[in-house]
């Protein structure tokens, strides 16, 4: 049975007004989450997955602005009565990024785990000042209060004697012990989405391991939607359940993990998953990469971002006309040429 | 947006170094240019936007040639006193007259005022004095080479003086001694900041390369001469100067003296760079191929830190001249005959002659915007000087 | 915290020795004994001085024996508090100069504080609205207040105030006020007096300060957990405050170990313009006279000021930075 949606993500763009150009880091990205479920957001370095993360928190920073496109959410907590649409959505996209109501949502409704958790606490406070902040600023509690419910959060990241912690500086601890705070932080206030931000990217692969377990029964416990950012198709495969990949600015395939993983669907899909090395190719024979690099974002290609590197390439309709994004077969969403055959009369 | 990492299959980065690997392509030949080009190159690429420093550098470059041959630019022999123009008000140049380059100053007309017995100079708009470009005037020495009497810009009538910028108490043209003054002013800057350099990749250089108890010796005599207050310590250094000393000579120990502290911070400078391109893996790889050690300092690491050096020593020289201006303002620097930025303030050291004669205080001016375009300068080139970043 | 200090303490031994040496080097470096020169002085202005005298002082400083046995009783003297009087003034230096040190330190510590009330909040102001006008504005400002040399500030401030406003804006106190003894009136007057050497020696530190201010912000305001803190839902100006500007301030507090001897050096040549009753124009006398007892213990008082200066420095930044408490103990 599908649940509604909690977040609805429609044509959003986000653009950066440099002085040399304009840099479309994000162009056109839809997608959906629902309660409790994991969302994984893949792509390579620049494809603008992490762009979408913070625009959906509306902390793009200057010279990025989000410039179109709706992120529609419903809050679970917080009422927002001028914004709140009759269908219990609110457009993030419409609200001032400063504003008192965006303020409200983040960290309260949508919560990050930032890239990396050594420079995301400040080193000169203590991870339970910071802990304490995060918790007075959307729960009206005393210090003491908060302080108790910071100990509890760091409890439930398994944070080995949490009163000590309480009084270290982030510098003090450990890699893993760090990203547990960081994820502390983050569930400080009970939010009903996570926005992971590449959270496993910067520690050893052991420490990997026990970070997405605790994220996993995190979630399973809270029944808390997470998107997923990473550049690493095996975290997906493990973490999520539905996904999206994303090239340029912008989705090119989705649908649930299984589906992605074993029918993909579009060339860049499938070039990426050939890449993967497998138990069954044949000792010392080279793993196939897809060819070319990424385009500077300067000089985006015309049509279909992904042409130039396309095994599949059509001339004439790939480097003209840019594809949409279309249902394939059950949940899974493709654009690409192939697929749909591109509209006539051009 | 920061920098992430490449898309990483389960399995291996290997596989992930070679998806990265780039097509040539149109916009990879750009790249490759960036590439491939020799650090100097990138550092000029990227001097040359910031559009100030290249201003600035341009107005520097002038006077320079100010500094290289005075004789030229001045209107008459900077020591010349005359008695009977003292204070003579500033005789502002007008270039054109009825649309035309005719160059023209007026003339002035003092009156002994009876009370105070003083000259009290008018400018006289019905008097205009001529001006012409390349006249023949005193003769002077260009850079020591050879003698020649040609000057920029003269009165037409060989027995008309004209003040440009005025005169001063003794009735000495200040316009010339201004441009005498560039001269001295600016090499002091120059040969202190060349002898802080040496002293500075010598002691920094050793400190950093070598480590150890060496560094911890330097650093610390680094300490104790930065947490001395400066000019306390040069003035009790210059007064302590022979009173019979030849100006050459007190020239010379100034510039000795303002070395002395001003190593310091270029020292502490090279110190970093080396302690941070020791560990790099081109200086590694020639320690590793055999390199000798002077060979690895000469070959690898001097040449990767000189636009570096060249940004700090940049920075240093409005230091050193803003310091030997105080220094020769308060009469302990050079003294007389003697000429430069300084020895000219002095006769703007107190409110009597500033409100009699307020253009004393032009020579100021000639330090800030020096000091303003070297310091411009130097920004735009320690910028410049990490193209990578 | 407690380690780091006495570690930092454990070092002025040494700094006050080298000091010392370089003081009493001051004291020796005009050619001839001071002795010689203060006779012919006196014979100059018609005074003389019985032989009698001139041997009993020639014994008190030891001037027939080797350098080092002056310097050591020299040391021994200035350690029992004796700094040796002064032959231009008639008077003990200690005298001399505790009476003008009290201003001296007032300016220098008001100049700082100058400083740093008007440095912050541009920087600030600059870091986060990079590339307004007012940036520019403040960028172009600053640039011209680091070229100017404080002198010059106060030639041209003394010089407007006179022709423009007819106010004499030398000195430290209204004439009526200058021998008379410390009241509440003539403190009073002193703070009528005393905000213009302290803007004239600040404007040069304010304008280094608020460059480096606005490059440090700028720094911080790029880090994680800038973006962590935003993501918290903190309002813009409390998170910028609380984390970023607390962690710019950090690297400032290091300057002002060699931003007090620069204010030093600077009011020493400021106070002779303004014509100030500090230490600085005294020394400029004392040079100038040759009266280099004098010369040679205020030597020794500005090291010893900037030698507290970096310690208070040091010991400001431990407080407020715990990596370097860790660090260091």
């Amino acid at each position: 049975m599908q649940e509604q949606p909690i977040l609805s993500v429609r044509d959003l763009r986000t653009y950066f007004f440099l002085d040399e150009g304009i840099v479309r880091a994000v162009d056109g990205v839809s997608f959906e989450v629902r309660a409790g479920e994991v969302v994984g957001l893949v792509g390579e370095s620049g494809c603008g997955k992490s762009v979408t993360g913070k625009s959906i928190l509306r902390i793009v920073e200057p010279p990025g602005r989000v410039v179109g496109g709706e992120i529609l959410y419903r809050p679970q907590k917080v009422s927002i009565q001028k914004a709140q649409q009759a269908n219990g959505f609110v457009d993030l996209a419409k609200l001032d990024p400063m504003g008192r109501e965006m303020r409200s949502i983040r960290g309260a409704e949508i919560a990050l785990i930032p890239q990396e958790p050594m420079a995301s606490f400040s080193p000169v406070h203590t991870i339970g000042f910071q802990l304490v902040e995060a918790i007075r600023l959307h729960q009206a509690v005393d210090e003491e209060e908060a302080r108790l419910i910071a100990l509890e959060r760091l409890r439930e990241v398994g944070v080995p004697s949490p009163e000590q912690r309480f009084h270290a500086y982030s510098w003090e601890l450990s890699g893993g012990l760090r990203q547990r705070a960081i994820i502390a932080m983050a569930l400080a206030c009970n939010p009903a989405l996570l926005i992971a931000d590449e959270p496993t990217t910067a520690i050893d692969v052991t420490t990997q391991a026990q970070v997405l377990n605790l994220l996993r029964s995190l979630q399973r416990e809270r029944r808390m939607a997470i998107i997923f950012i990473t550049h690493d198709l095996g975290v997906i495969a493990q973490v999520a359940s539905y996904v999206v990949v994303m090239y340029l600015g912008c989705v090119v395939e989705r649908g649930p993990v299984e589906d992605i993983f074993h029918s993909p669907q579009h060339p860049y899909t499938q070039a990426l998953l050939r890449s993967i090395p497998s138990l069954r190719t044949p000792p010392r024979s080279f793993l196939p990469a897809i060819e070319g690099s990424i385009p500077h974002p300067f000089n985006r290609p015309p049509g279909c971002p992904f042409h130039p590197r396309c095994r599949s390439f059509m001339p004439g309709t790939c480097d003209r006309q840019q594809p949409t994004l279309q249902p394939v077969q059950g949940l899974q969403w493709a654009s690409c040429f192939l697929l749909h055959p591109a509209p006539q009369g051009r | 947006m920061g920098e992430e990492p490449v898309l990483v299959p389960p399995g291996g980065r290997a596989a992930a170094e070679e998806a990265a690997v780039p097509l040539p392509g149109v916009e990879a030949k750009v790249a490759e240019a960036f590439y491939v080009a020799p650090n100097w190159k990138l550092v000029w690429w990227r001097f040359r936007r910031h559009r100030l420093a290249l201003a600035s550098g341009a107005i520097l470059l002038l006077v320079s040639v100010v500094a290289a041959i005075p004789g030229f630019f001045a209107t008459q022999d900077p020591n010349e006193a005359i008695s009977t123009e003292l204070f003579v008000p500033i005789q502002a140049v007008h270039l054109f007259d009825g649309g035309r380059l005719r160059p023209y100053v007026y003339g002035v007309r003092g009156e002994r005022n009876p009370k105070t017995l003083r000259m009290e100079w008018r400018i006289d708009p019905s008097q205009k004095i001529r001006l012409r470009f390349f006249g023949r005037g005193y003769p002077y020495s260009v850079l020591g080479l050879f003698q020649w009497d040609r000057h920029l810009l003269l009165p037409e009538e060989q027995s008309v003086r004209v003040h440009l910028l005025g005169t001063d108490r003794l009735g000495r043209d200040q316009w010339s001694r201004l441009v005498y003054g560039t001269q001295v002013s600016l090499s002091i800057g120059l040969v202190a900041v060349f002898l802080s350099i040496f002293l500075g990749i010598l002691l920094g250089g050793v400190s950093g390369y070598f480590g150890g108890w060496v560094d911890l010796v330097i650093q610390r005599a680094i300490e104790v001469l930065q947490s001395l207050p400066p000019i306390p310590i040069w003035m009790a250094l210059t007064a302590a100067l022979p009173r019979t000393w030849s100006v050459e000579r007190v020239y010379f120990a100034i510039t000795v003296i303002l070395s002395l502290i001003g190593w310091t911070t270029l020292a502490r400078e090279v110190r970093g760079r080396f302690l941070s391109l020791r560990e790099e893996d081109f200086v590694v790889a020639a320690r590793l191929a055999g390199c000798k050690r002077r060979r690895i300092i000469f070959r690898h690491i001097l040449p990767t830190m000189a636009s570096h050096i060249i940004a700090a020593s940049t920075l240093a020289i409005p230091v050193m001249i803003i310091n030997e201006t105080f220094l020769s303002f308060l009469g302990l620097g050079l003294r007389p005959p003697a000429i430069s930025w300084g020895v000219l303030l002095q006769e703007a050291q107190n409110l009597q002659s500033i409100v009699l004669a307020p253009w004393l205080l032009l020579p100021g001016l000639a330090v800030i915007i020096t000091v303003l375009c070297l310091n411009v300068l130097g920004d735009g080139l320690r910028d410049a000087a990490d193209p990578y970043h | 915290m407690v380690a780091y200090v006495i570690k930092r303490l454990l070092l002025l031994p040494l700094l006050l020795f080298i000091f010392s040496v370089f003081a009493f080097f001051v004291i020796q470096a005009p050619p001839g004994d001071f002795l010689t020169s203060y006779i012919a002085e006196l014979a100059a202005s018609g005074t003389s001085i019985d032989q009698q005298q001139i041997d009993a002082l020639r014994q008190l400083y030891g001037l027939d024996q080797p350098v080092a046995i002056q310097y050591v009783k020299w040391v021994t003297r200035v350690l029992r508090g004796d700094l040796g009087v002064s032959l231009d003034w008639q008077r003990p230096n200690l005298q001399l100069i505790k009476d003008r040190l009290i201003l001296t330190v007032s300016i220098a510590l008001l100049s700082l504080l100058f400083t740093w009330a008007v440095a912050i909040p541009i920087g600030i102001y600059s870091a986060t609205h990079q590339y307004s006008w007012a940036d520019y504005l403040f960028t172009v400002l600053n640039y011209v207040g680091v070229a100017t040399p404080s002198f010059m500030l106060a030639l041209v401030l003394m010089w407007v105030a006179f022709k423009y406003f007819g106010v004499s804006v030398t000195g430290l106190f209204s004439p009526e006020y200058v021998d008379a003894p410390w009241s509440l009136g003539r403190v009073i007057d002193l703070l009528k007096h005393i905000w213009v050497p302290v803007v004239i020696l600040g404007i040069g530190g304010t304008a280094r300060l608020a460059r480096i201010m606005r490059a440090n912000l700028l720094d911080e305001l790029r880090k994680p957990y800038v973006e962590m803190a935003r993501a918290k839902g903190l309002p813009e100006w409390q998170l910028v405050l609380r984390y970023p500007v607390r962690l710019a301030i950090n690297p400032l507090i290091s300057t002002i170990g060699w931003y007090l001897p620069q204010i030093f050096s600077g009011s020493l040549v400021v106070a002779t313009v303004l014509n100030l009753p500090t230490i600085g124009p005294m020394f400029l006398r004392s040079l100038i006279t040759q009266d280099m007892f004098l010369a040679g213990a205020i030597v020794l008082i500005y090291c010893c000021l900037a030698i507290i200066g970096t310690l208070i420095s040091d010991i400001l930044l431990a407080w407020a930075d715990p990596r370097i408490r860790m660090e260091e103990s």
